[in-house]
């Protein structure tokens, strides 16, 4: 009982590592892909900003379909209710997404204008489109999505496809793509020189002052809105489906964790520290530096939602009782404990070659390296 | 209630897209074997020419990988956006295999062609090297594991029903990575990706000597694949052979649709080499037949028997009617878990609690505890899937691996006799059969995926309900945006594939073709 209990919040502690680091490094590359334009004005620009990140974007990348793959073995409730349940957003994400490997790959095949011309449009859409879904979903989950269950846990979504995109989430959405140019930004700065990096300077101080002035506006939002709250349910380390508790919903439930702990009130801190630190550090030119306060600020802004939502993952706001939480949506004690033995053997060394593939291609690349290297993008 | 046409185009949209997907993975598979054995010659003889073969190949690898991934992509979330009762069902047991995948093999195999694309200036011949193995590592793992989840749904070991959480648990993870089904399903997979991509070098190395270019890359890069294409095809039938065996024992409706065998028979049992099966007449309309020889195929013995269709139906009318008590103990205790009746109603059916589940289809009301014996007796119909796409595709699949093996037969006499320039009418036919090995994979999918209906998780879950509530405005919706976008994909990659072996490798400047 008190080890399901455990593992079921280390898995949830897990998964928001996980999409900690979804955001901090998918983000970045679709920060680049979304600023492609404007931080490079010519062709060979351009190619620069790409191949910055053109020998991680993939590898990156895994993050994204580690998320659905975890979420679906850890949380398999959660992988059902949320995927069918957005269904056309998450057609947009992926559509989006998916164009993004051709960009990379097939952009500079072709010398042609058009032909390039319309793989960085392209590369726009599939860096804007996916952050602001990611963020859209996480603010739908905050304000609770309309959904159901039957009897055998058939989950049924009730909601209309447009209601999707509320203001709260479009909000929560432009968060996530000033994180992510912030982020885009600052590795250009990191790889580029002369003036490309005093462009992608501008661009980075701007994505830091839009995402503090957003994550203002969503905090107080937040605080104002109406959250939920467990009445009661079975024994926390109990095997348990959504069917089995109570729950009410009552305006400023989402600040209930921080007036009992108030030392959570750290993680939007770091969140805070992060991002105006992180735009300061760029100001300064300490790109490095930035890129790493900007990752802070990824972790508090996310840990931000967690932390006011613990514990539930995604309420029903149709039918509150059957809302989804880190109780009743996990898989079992026993697939929990195979997934934590992997995650702690390949999780390090994933972080480990990933680390060495960064230092590896480490340096300055230039408009001369891109357009004498046959393999470069 | 559940809407049959949201479920036949959740079917079509997944069929569409896995098949898509499956056209980029196998040639991933091998060339990424085939490009570490070139930079192998290349590090250990130190032969230029090695080199270039790596590079020039791994520039087709890439096209075809960039649309591997960007297809991979719909994979990893399709169970959840459209298979979504599936995947709160079975999500204990299959998410894990599909999340290991993830975090050993395709994190190795994404991070590293970074590099080997990258890092030929910036590391040294033997990092690049092993830069290079950890891409093919990391795609074969990748296959293990794909292959390991879908196991699962072929023949589930490892997990059990739990009625307090209403889904499959895992009960024992080695049951599940070491099922029969999947190590002999993933050696037969991957081995058929080196046979694609054997046919693909060859076949491109013949285009190259058909036209007297590059002469040199040619005939090394063909040698290499005739070499490695042999091997593979021997093994890929082999295994396919030990597959049917292994598989066949676990899932005799999908072996009586791969010989489209209606009847049972005593031993030795006719063979049918072609037949046009009918699926409302239960029978073959016509057919050629081998007398004794299935016994021989299936069973390697004269005397085995392996039942028909009219024996596999009534073993399921049995079964739906012991599976029908078990839905309705389970009912029961979703609105009571401590109800310990019905909790031991559940206990004594649960074996049948999927064909329980089948019988709702027809039930009127879709409620299982109100269905008729002629609900009872159509179910049990179902459970034989649809004959004649099994039958032929699985016909088609070994019909092409046999031209195959003879193919390459040919290739290894000709490339050790070293005149296989001359061979010009020989030469064409390997440019010409280089979609050959993509049919035959494609083939390989439907045989396996459409043998297991009427069921997603065999006799535990029937596809019919394993679909995500959808309206069917949503589905055609996607199902529309899915062929659009993928057929634009396919356009361009094709486009740039044949650009890019129209121009030829880069030729060093001193050097002559």
């Amino acid at each position: 009982m008190e080890t399901y209990l455990l593992l079921k919040v280390l898995w949830w502690l897990l998964l928001g590592a996980l999409l900690m680091g979804l955001a901090i490094m998918v983000g970045m590359d679709m920060g680049v892909g979304t600023i492609l334009r404007w931080v490079g004005r010519t062709d060979a620009e351009r190619r620069v900003a790409l191949n910055i990140v053109g020998p991680h974007w993939d590898g990156n990348q895994v993050w994204f379909i580690l998320g659905g793959g975890a979420i679906l073995a850890a949380w398999p409730l959660i992988y059902a209710t949320a995927f069918s349940g957005l269904y056309v957003v998450m057609l947009l994400l992926l559509w989006s997404m998916i164009v993004r490997p051709l960009g990379f790959e097939y952009r500079s095949k072709l010398r042609s204008a058009r032909w390039r011309g319309a793989w960085d449009w392209s590369l726009f859409v599939s860096g804007f489109v996916p952050m602001l879904v990611f963020g859209a979903a996480i603010g739908n989950m905050l304000q609770g999505v309309p959904f159901h269950f039957s009897w055998n846990l058939t989950s049924y979504y009730t909601g209309s496809f447009i209601a999707l995109f509320n203001p709260f989430a479009i909000l929560c959405g432009l968060l996530s793509v000033a994180m992510a140019v912030f982020m885009g930004a600052v590795t250009v700065m990191n790889g580029a020189e002369g003036a490309m990096h005093g462009r992608a300077r501008q661009l980075a101080l701007w994505a830091g002052v839009a995402a503090v002035v957003l994550f203002s506006i969503g905090g107080l939002w937040v605080s104002g809105m109406s959250g939920y709250h467990l009445v009661r349910g079975p024994d926390l380390g109990a095997a348990q489906t959504p069917l089995q508790q109570v729950v009410e919903r009552a305006r400023g439930d989402w600040l209930g964790n921080f007036s009992v702990h108030p030392i959570l009130w750290l993680v939007p801190a770091a969140g805070y520290a992060g991002v105006l630190l992180g735009t300061w550090a760029a100001r300064r030119n300490l790109s490095h530096l930035a890129w790493w306060l900007g990752a802070l600020g990824w972790i508090g802004v996310i840990g931000t939602v967690g932390a006011a939502m613990f514990p539930f993952m995604m309420p029903s706001s149709s039918d509150p009782s059957q809302s989804l939480t880190v109780w009743n949506a996990s898989s079992s004690a026993h697939t929990l404990t195979w997934m934590l033995g992997f995650t702690l053997v390949f999780l390090p060394l994933v972080i480990w070659y990933t680390g060495w593939a960064f230092w590896v291609m480490r340096g300055k690349v230039t408009t001369q390296h891109v357009e004498s290297d046959e393999h470069a993008y | 209630m559940i809407n049959d046409t949201v479920v036949e185009l959740s079917r079509w949209q997944f069929a569409a897209t896995a098949l898509y997907h499956f056209l980029f993975v196998p040639l991933t598979l091998g060339l990424s074997l085939m490009l570490a054995a070139m930079e192998t010659v290349y590090v250990t003889t130190g032969r230029e020419i090695y080199k270039r073969m790596t590079q020039f190949w791994g520039k087709l690898f890439l096209i075809n990988f960039a649309l591997g991934v960007a297809t991979g992509l719909t994979m990893e979330f399709e169970f959840g956006t459209n298979w979504s009762f599936y995947s709160s069902f079975v999500g204990d047991t299959f998410g894990a295999p599909l999340a290991i995948e993830g975090l050993m093999a395709f994190f190795m195999e994404s991070t590293f062609v970074g590099l080997m694309l990258f890092g030929w200036d910036r590391l040294s011949r033997a990092q690049h090297l092993a830069v290079t193995y950890l891409v093919a590592l990391g795609s074969n793992l990748s296959a293990l594991w794909i292959l390991v989840a879908n196991g699962f749904m072929q023949d589930p070991q490892g997990a059990r029903f739990n009625p307090l959480t209403m889904r499959m648990e895992l009960s024992s993870f080695s049951d599940l990575i070491f099922s029969a089904d999947a190590q002999s399903k993933f050696v037969h997979t991957s081995v058929a990706g080196y046979v694609t991509a054997a046919m693909f070098v060859a076949g491109i190395s013949a285009y190259y000597m058909l036209r007297n270019r590059h002469m040199e890359l040619a005939k090394r890069s063909f040698r290499m694949a005739a070499l490695f294409g042999v091997l593979a095809t021997a093994g890929v039938i082999t295994l396919g052979d030990a597959l049917g065996f292994v598989g066949g024992h676990a899932q005799p409706a999908k072996l009586a649709a791969m010989e489209a065998l209606w009847k049972s028979e005593p031993a030795p049992m006719a063979f049918n080499v072609v037949a046009a099966p009918s699926q409302s007449a239960r029978t073959n309309l016509w057919s050629v037949q081998v007398p004794g020889a299935l016994s021989l195929l299936v069973t390697h013995s004269l005397d085995g028997t392996v039942p028909g269709a009219d024996a596999l139906e009534r073993q399921a009318a049995v079964r739906i009617r012991n599976g029908i008590p078990a839905v309705e103990a389970l009912q029961q205790l979703s609105r009571n878990p401590g109800d310990a009746q019905a909790l031991a109603q559940f206990k004594a059916h649960e074996r049948d609690l999927g064909f329980g589940f089948l019988v709702q289809r027809y039930a009127p009301g879709q409620d299982a505890s109100k269905a008729t014996p002629a609900d009872i007796e159509r179910a049990a119909r179902e459970t034989i899937p649809e004959m004649w796409p099994v039958f032929w595709s699985f016909r088609l699949m070994v019909g092409l691996g046999l031209l195959m093996l003879a193919y390459f037969i040919l290739a290894v006499i000709y490339t050790l006799r070293n005149d296989v320039e001359r061979k010009r009418g020989f030469l064409r036919l390997a440019l010409w059969a280089i979609p050959v090995p993509f049919i035959a994979c494609e083939m390989g999918w439907l045989v396996a995926e459409i043998g297991r209906q009427p069921w997603t998780v065999f006799q535990v879950l029937p596809t019919w309900m394993s679909a995500s509530t959808h309206s069917v405005a949503y589905m055609v919706f996607s199902l529309t945006g899915f062929v659009v976008l993928y057929s634009i994909f396919i356009a361009i990659e094709m486009y740039l594939m044949v650009r890019t072996v129209r121009a030829g490798p880069h030729e060093p400047a001193h050097a002559g073709s």
